[in-house]
């Protein structure tokens, strides 16, 4: 298993407080059945049963590595809300850029001449 | 006691409110209603990878008025965040909402009920984008997808769970409709979606300081629908309850064809939306000068001008409150008042014969073509006796709308000024008095209240000509 280097653990300690929710998720829940079930279907994954015993081996070790991010003291940290240093890129309110009708739909896997199909959805 | 009494509802409204802008939220296709389904697309709506969005500054603007509208602190540091979940009609899998962020928070609107004022107040507006459409009546097997109004930039006003009645809802959404009208941001219609009302509806014990169980209902596409969907949803909880039954959590719909609500969804388990920062938008900050930037634009708001009405024009509670119903009336009044003095006058024509006009002809005070002054004048020469106020309205008007011309020299173009000729005047006295002798006879021997018929008899032989009040005295001298 790798070593978290100090560029690493200072993006970390940036990224403290977002980050809060998720560890909450990672370190206090036992990788089960339930929790691989839960991430497929949120994920829109399918996979065999069998499959799901190395999944769940796999998580556990990944989860095992980003729980060293959990001994950074980050105390007095200012919480990093976005990666990017970059503020205000933004447009003028302009009308530019559409694509035809056609364009837009030749890509899909199921359409018509106006519309993408999908399959039936119950009104929402 | 009734059953009812006993409790009292807790109610906090969602209100999705479209911004007018031009384009989308994050790329530069229209947000134009009725478009042909999916020609307002681009890469980036359509959920592409590689494409790249970019935030729109007008719509950062508009929610900033909004926010400072309401009151609002507004956010100096924002960013959005990708909320994640499956439907068909959200191409990239996840809505672009701000979740940590809202750029406006706190805040209220203040309504008037039938037990006073009353601070609805606010727990944030935040900005997001709109789903696309789907369609389910196409086909038998398959739904169809318009990606149209994919991306399209709302704000999503957020109420503290604070109102407690129906007419406090319809009061507050009335009121919010006029003020995102008002400052421009949003057309305000609830019929093709550019306002949506979503309400958390829920009971409990009077004197009981916990919440109940909410139910959320969606799909009221009208503010009269809303006040429907919230009484009957409060009288079915109480019924429910009262029965020995239990409120469950659920997302219901209001179906306007029989005023009732029915179940969509049971909200046992909460959903998972995974929210954070999207990292292809860069975060926007706004600073203390842009925010007071944006607030000198704001224009007077309804109930600042509703006071100067009152204030310093001296119009009563109902006229200022008609006059300011839409900005554009409020304006039109403001701008005839800077020609005439005759205030009350202005608000007469303004919510009558001119209003009246303009529906006739699906016009509004936005484009009215009837100019302040041509009305100023108008209000003048009624004022001066030279012509009636019937006459005015009926015969000047509707040619003033298209002309604009001196409301004088047409009232003398169409032998319409009023004659206080006191020959010509004379005659149709005489006439009068001559026609009606059994009349004549009945006023001299003390019925004193003929004197308007009489009156009336002279205005229609003049054709609307004559002096009302010199024929009433000529008619009191001459029957003396």
């Amino acid at each position: 298993m790798g070593k978290i280097t100090s560029g690493a653990v200072t993006a970390y300690k940036k990224m403290a407080l977002p980050l809060a929710s998720i560890q909450l998720f990672l370190f206090t829940m036992e990788v089960n059945d339930q929790l691989i079930e839960n991430l497929a279907h949120l994920s829109r994954l399918r996979f065999p049963a069998e499959e799901k015993k190395s999944l769940q081996e796999d998580l556990q070790k990944m989860i095992a590595f980003v729980e060293q991010l959990q001994e950074v003291d980050t105390t007095g940290v200012e919480p990093l809300l976005h990666m990017s240093d970059n503020v205000n890129v933004l447009r003028e309110d302009e009308l530019k850029g559409s694509c035809s009708r056609q364009e837009a739909l030749q890509n899909a896997p199921s359409h018509d001449e106006v519309f993408f199909k999908v399959p039936k959805v119950i009104r929402k | 006691m009734n059953a009812a009494d006993k409790y009292e509802a807790v109610i906090g409204l969602e209100v999705h409110a479209q911004l007018q802008t031009n384009s989308k939220l994050f790329c530069g296709d229209s947000i134009a209603f009725g478009a042909e389904p999916n020609t307002h697309v681009s890469p980036v709506t359509l959920g592409h990878p590689g494409t790249l969005p970019k935030t729109n500054k007008k719509a950062v603007e508009f929610a900033v008025k909004i926010g400072l509208a309401c009151n609002c602190a507004i956010e100096e540091k924002n960013y959005f965040a990708r909320k994640n979940y499956f439907y068909p009609d959200l191409p990239k899998g996840y809505q672009i909402s701000q979740h940590t962020t809202p750029i406006c928070k706190g805040g209220f609107v203040s309504i008037k009920t039938s037990e006073g004022e009353k601070d609805i107040l606010l727990n944030r507006i935040h900005m997001e984008e709109d789903a696309g459409k789907s369609i389910h009546d196409v086909y038998d097997d398959f739904s169809c997808i318009d990606l149209n109004r994919a991306g399209t930039p709302l704000v999503e006003i957020v109420t503290e769970p604070c109102i407690s009645s129906s007419e406090e809802a319809f009061q507050y959404i009335t009121e919010l409709r006029r003020l995102v009208r008002w400052i421009g941001i949003c057309d305000g219609n609830m019929e093709e979606g550019s306002l949506r009302c979503d309400a958390n509806i829920s009971i409990r014990l009077k004197g009981e300081k916990k919440l109940g169980t909410k139910v959320e209902v969606k799909n009221l596409n009208s503010i009269r629908n809303v006040k429907k969907a919230i009484d009957y949803e409060i009288n079915r909880m109480i019924e429910l309850v009262e029965n020995g039954g239990t409120i469950t959590q659920q997302t219901r719909s209001f179906d306007a064809g029989n005023d009732t609500t029915f179940a969509i969804r049971d909200k046992e388990e909460a959903n998972d939306y995974r929210y954070f920062a999207d990292p292809d938008l860069t975060p926007f900050h706004l600073t203390p000068s842009y925010i007071q930037s944006i607030k000198e634009q704001l224009p007077a708001l309804p109930q600042q001008r509703m006071l100067q009405l009152k204030k310093e024009f001296g119009l009563n509670e109902y006229d200022a409150e008609q006059l300011c119903d839409e900005k554009a009336t409020a304006e039109f009044f403001i701008a005839v008042a800077q020609h005439t003095g005759n205030y009350k006058a202005i608000a007469n024509w303004m919510l009558g014969p001119i209003r009246q006009h303009l529906n006739e002809t699906h016009a509004t005070f936005d484009h009215c073509s009837l100019q302040a002054k041509t009305l100023a004048a108008l209000i003048s020469i009624v004022d001066e006796g030279k012509v009636n106020f019937s006459v005015a309205s009926s015969k000047l008007l509707p040619v003033l709308f298209t002309t604009n011309a001196h409301p004088l020299q047409l009232a003398e173009e169409l032998n319409l000024l009023q004659v206080s000729d006191t020959g010509e005047l004379e005659n149709w006295v005489n006439t009068v008095i001559t026609n009606m002798p059994d009349k004549v006879a009945e006023y001299k021997k003390g019925k004193k209240g003929l004197i308007g018929l009489f009156v009336g008899e002279v205005k229609k032989l003049s054709k609307g000509k004559a002096d009302p009040k010199l024929v009433t005295e000529l008619l009191q001298q001459k029957l003396s």
